[in-house]
């Protein structure tokens, strides 16, 4: 198969969101080399109000810990994981890192489910394809993919999925599912 | 064992503090470089650059993404785009958006990308 050289690189973004403890760390180190990105970020106005300042009245940046992961696929050809920031005042993070992004996987945890609507409310609105993984904590089955589909009330077309994020072969399963349906949106868009 | 933080070395922190390096400034002509965007080195690097600046130059020989210099480096991101876009704006370096390529919208590429994890 010809692949057309160019000078340019293409680099991929992918982004993994979801709530606070569900195993997007996991996923990112399970299918990437992960090393952690740090964002030193200006407050911006909708983190005041959230963000505590009482007594650090002058503070105006924070500091991030982003999860960063990198799989090469061919020289030239990359794919980056960027883990979300999960505080809802690092919203304004999201704007960037999902700018031209492929796509995005949210993590559910059916035991806090509610955790993840912000993420699949996000992604609705930016137009962002992605693809909800149900990470199997405590036993999820076929069962809770169905309820998850219901509770999250997700477009017929959206995939969901059970994975285990601790295992290779299951999070390069959710990785493969997702650029799937970009391209499935991509095609059918055209 | 005492109770109270003894920080040595790398722990204490950076003896020179980030924002340091780039006097104080928050913005540049580097604001708007995307994390995944390729910085690459072009031309000479003349004498007279901090070892940050060398760093870059070296570390970008060959295309590095924004985000991966920050990694290499250990510089928070705001601090890489400053020190990137004086950089561009004295010729060293050159960047390339990655949404200029349009790949999101180029199907063979995510053909290439699927078979690619599924080959991993």
């Amino acid at each position: 198969m010809d692949s057309v050289l160019s000078d340019d690189p293409v680099a991929l973004k992918i982004l993994i969101a979801g709530g606070f403890g569900v195993g997007k760390t996991t996923l990112v180190g399970s299918i990437s080399e992960i090393r952690p990105l740090r964002t030193e970020e200006v407050l911006s106005d909708r983190g005041i109000g959230v963000d505590d300042l009482d007594g650090v009245e002058a503070k105006t940046t924070t500091t991030v810990a982003m999860d960063f992961g990198r799989i090469t696929i061919r020289e030239g050809l990359v794919v980056y994981l960027f883990g979300t920031p999960g505080q809802e005042r690092f919203w304004f993070m999201w704007d960037e890192l999902s700018y031209g992004a492929l796509g995005a996987v949210v993590i559910a945890d059916t035991r806090r489910l509610t955790d993840c609507f912000p993420s699949v409310d996000y992604f609705e609105q930016r137009g962002t394809p992605f693809v909800v993984a149900v990470n199997c904590f405590d036993g999820a089955d076929r069962h809770s993919v169905d309820d998850v589909r219901i509770a999250l009330d997700l477009d017929e077309d959206v995939p969901v999925m059970l994975c285990d994020v601790r295992r290779r072969t299951s999070a390069k399963e959710v990785m493969i599912t997702l650029v799937e349906h970009s391209l499935r949106t991509l095609t059918s868009a055209n | 064992m005492s109770d109270s933080p003894q920080w040595f070395d790398e722990e204490a922190g950076p003896v020179v503090r980030p924002y340091a390096l780039i006097r104080g400034r928050t913005r540049s002509s580097g604001d708007g470089f995307d994390l995944v965007a390729t910085v690459r080195a072009v031309g000479d690097s003349p004498g007279e650059l901090g070892p940050e600046q060398q760093l870059i130059l070296r570390a970008a020989r060959s295309p590095i993404s924004v985000a991966d210099l920050a990694v290499e480096l250990d510089l928070p991101v705001g601090v890489i785009r400053v020190l990137l876009g004086d950089m561009r704006d004295h010729g060293l370096i050159s960047v390339t958006s990655p949404s200029a390529g349009g790949s999101r919208s180029n199907e063979r590429i995510l053909k290439e990308v699927i078979n690619g994890l599924r080959a991993l």
